[in-house]
């Protein structure tokens, strides 16, 4: 099993995070979400951790982990590519562009590239339908996209941090 | 804090910024500005410029002149309903938590906005953030709450961090907190953020959500204004309602119902998207024709398109069609015609847009939202998907259609929560105003608009191409070719399908076979 925080990390993660909700009411919600925040994902260490230090069970910390769609096991990759699949996005072409961009990084909606450049993320409405159909790269927003743009968001991002 | 230093606040606000009193530029007349009168006018991270259109005056005159029943009444009067979806009449929802006698009761503001395609929700959180803490004020002394909640979508990160700064800067002035306006009225409020789940946006999920657990429904009754947030009476608004509540106070009900109609009063504000010329927010009185919204406000679907229809209710509700465009919109007629007002999305659909394909898209959102916790909504929606699904690739049958609206009707009737009482609503609305459609998938295996990829053999340019080369620049495969202003050509053995050259030509030169 891949351990994707370390030990110090987590004693920082106890200083700033969980001392910081320890006596506020129900800061599970809250306390996931930081880790999410911080490391990308909430891990089965960082979820044994919260267990042990608020004295919740592993099996309720995982249920709430696998029920909203924001947490994820394992970390993403360095930039998160959303093809905006809401329904004003849906009628504007936003399936054809999923596809343009799974072909394009070989990867499947939900996965990450084998060199760790992006992840497909699901995305639902991000809100700015007015401007569909919209990719979002991290927080950089692209609205009124069209399938000839998509080579060049890849190739501006693929540029950043990354190895390849 | 008191009404002078607001009143002060006010006279140099304005006095510094008169461009707070400037009108909404580019509003068509049928448009008006209630719920969104602040927004693109002040600046949201100012407190002082909220006051300054008459912020918090709401909330310092109860505090000062109003016992909790006059608060009630006023909004009772005034007529309005619930803007999350079911239009159940606020005040009403306020008297059951205020008579349920308790030490804590608490307000929530649902902020989840999960209707994908919709907006509106958004830009008053981000626009006019403070509009929505007045109206929890109000809300909490009305019902005696102390403490209020605002659950919002975890895409919203701008909307949180701004409601942050107007609660911060609230209670910096005193105007959240302890006695507030030196009265015996204390209210706080904290924000908690979502996760991604659709379902939470229903009300006995938001409270399980915040309280830390998985979000799923419970039964109802009980309700939340009885037994709610840890157990205590509960009130849940929607953005948009609280928007409207300190208006409602500082104006009086009669103002109120001088927009809208006698069952449905006020306004109502709109996320139009989708095909159609306009895109974007609207705000205009309850009662408006549909045909007024797509086609005067709007400005139709462009394009040389046909308008086809207008999806109401998100993934709950249904289809309107160009015969209902001289209908009234308010709850009532939406639901008596089959669909509903939902938060307020609508998606302006095309004569290129599929309506069993539409039906199919709903249902995969309504799958993948299901919280799973009962059969008919967890294994329903994935039948009812799937029959779509087969229907859409060329292998329904007639008896598919059948069962189609046999299980809608089962899923609907024996569902928990309103998530899987309404999934099938898309199915059943597209059935009973585009039957022909259907009927064409499975008898010709046809999709009039040529949308279905798995009843299309091959992509057709015609002589009519103009040779504007965007369907060239756009193919994936690079299968296209022509001059700049000669005729396009398809190599059809590279071709695969793809459907992109077909939505992007603007000249209809493009057929299916
Ligand atoms: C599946 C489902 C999703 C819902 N999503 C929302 C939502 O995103 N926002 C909202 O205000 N109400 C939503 N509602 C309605 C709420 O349960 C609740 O009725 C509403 O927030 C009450 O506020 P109102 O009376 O001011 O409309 C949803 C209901 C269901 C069944
Ligand atoms: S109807 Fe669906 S969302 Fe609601 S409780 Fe049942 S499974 Fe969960
Ligand atoms: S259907 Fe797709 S692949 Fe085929 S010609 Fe059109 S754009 Fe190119
Ligand atoms: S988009 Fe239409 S008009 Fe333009 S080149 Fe292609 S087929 Fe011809
Ligand atoms: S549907 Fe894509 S931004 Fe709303």
């Amino acid at each position: 099993m891949s351990i994707y925080v370390l030990e110090e990390q987590l004693n920082e993660f106890k200083i700033e995070v969980i001392n910081k909700y320890r006596d506020t009411k129900s800061p599970l919600m809250q306390i996931l979400q930081e880790s999410q925040k911080r490391y990308g994902c909430v891990p089965v260490e960082v979820q044994e951790f919260i267990s042990k230090e608020m004295n919740i069970t592993t099996a309720k910390i995982n249920g709430v982990v696998s029920f909203y769609s924001m947490f994820s096991l394992i970390p993403s990759g360095r930039h998160i590519l959303g093809v905006c699949t809401g329904t004003a996005c849906y009628v504007k072409g936003a399936s054809r562009l999923v596809e343009r961009v799974e072909a394009l990084l070989d990867t499947e909606y939900g996965s990450t590239t084998e060199d760790g450049c992006f992840t497909l993320a699901h995305t639902r409405c991000v809100g700015d339908c007015a401007q569909a159909p919209v990719i979002m790269v991290n927080d950089e927003f692209n609205g009124k996209v069209t399938s000839d743009d998509i080579p060049k968001i890849i190739a501006r991002h693929r540029g950043k941090n990354c190895k390849k | 804090m008191n009404k002078n230093i607001l009143e002060k606040i006010k006279v140099e606000t304005l006095k510094a910024n008169p461009e707070l009193n400037e009108p909404h530029k580019n509003l068509h007349e049928k448009e008006v500005r209630v719920v969104l009168k602040n927004c693109d006018i002040i600046n949201p991270e100012d407190i002082n410029h909220y006051i300054a259109k008459d912020g918090y005056f709401a909330i310092n005159q109860i505090l000062t002149e109003m016992s909790q029943e006059d608060v009630i009444k006023v909004i009772s009067d005034s007529g309005l309903r619930g803007r999350g979806g079911g239009g159940f009449p606020t005040g009403r929802k306020w008297d059951f938590a205020y008579k349920n006698e308790n030490d804590t009761k608490y307000i929530i503001c649902n902020a989840d906005e999960g209707d994908p395609g919709a907006f509106m929700d958004r830009s008053v959180l981000e626009k006019d953030p403070h509009s929505i803490l007045e109206g929890m004020m109000i809300a909490g002394y009305a019902i005696g709450a102390e403490t209020g909640f605002i659950y919002v979508r975890a895409e919203y990160p701008l909307a949180a961090e701004r409601l942050q700064k107007a609660i911060d800067d609230a209670l910096e002035l005193n105007i959240l907190g302890e006695n507030i306006f030196g009265t015996k009225f204390n209210f706080n409020i904290e924000i908690r953020l979502g996760a991604g789940a659709f379902v939470c946006g229903e009300e006995t999920a938001l409270i399980a959500s915040i309280e830390g657990n998985r979000g799923m429904s419970k039964n109802k009754p009980p309700y939340p204004a009885i037994e709610g947030l840890y157990g205590k009476p509960t009130i849940i608004n929607n953005v948009e309602t609280l928007a409207n509540i300190s208006q409602i106070i500082l104006k009086g009900s009669k103002w109120f119902r001088s927009f809208g109609t006698e069952k449905s009063p006020g306004t109502k504000v709109f996320a139009l998207a989708g095909k159609i010329k306009n895109t974007g927010l609207i705000e205009v009185p309850m009662g408006i024709t549909l045909g007024e919204i797509i086609h005067d406000i709007g400005r139709g679907v462009g394009n040389k398109r046909k308008f086809k229809a207008v999806l109401t209710g998100g993934p709950s509700g249904g289809c309107l069609t160009e015969k209902h465009l001289d209908q009234e919109v308010d709850f009532d007629t939406l639901v008596a015609l089959g669909s509903m007002m939902g938060s307020g999305g609508m998606i302006v659909l095309d004569d290129h847009d599929c309506m069993v394909d539409i039906a199919k898209f709903y249902l995969d959102f309504s799958v993948d939202e299901s919280c799973g916790k009962c059969t008919p909504c967890r294994e329903g929606t994935i039948q009812l998907y799937k029959l779509l699904e087969k229907i859409t690739n060329g292998e329904g049958t007639l008896a598919h259609l059948d069962k189609l609206k046999k299980l809608s009707k089962a899923v609907k009737k024996t569902s928990l929560c309103g998530l899987g009482m309404t999934a099938p609503n898309p199915i059943l609305s597209t059935l009973e105003h585009f039957y022909d459609e259907y009927l064409a998938h499975v008898t010709h295996k046809v999709c009039p608009a040529s949308s279905c990829r798995g009843l299309i053999e091959k992509y057709i340019i015609q002589d009519n191409c103009v040779g504007c080369t965007i369907c060239a620049k756009r193919c994936p495969v690079q299968c296209i070719t022509g001059e700049r202003k000669g005729l396009h050509v398809i190599d059809q053995d590279a071709c695969i399908q793809c459907g992109e050259c077909f939505a992007s030509c603007n000249f209809d030169a493009i057929i299916t076979k």
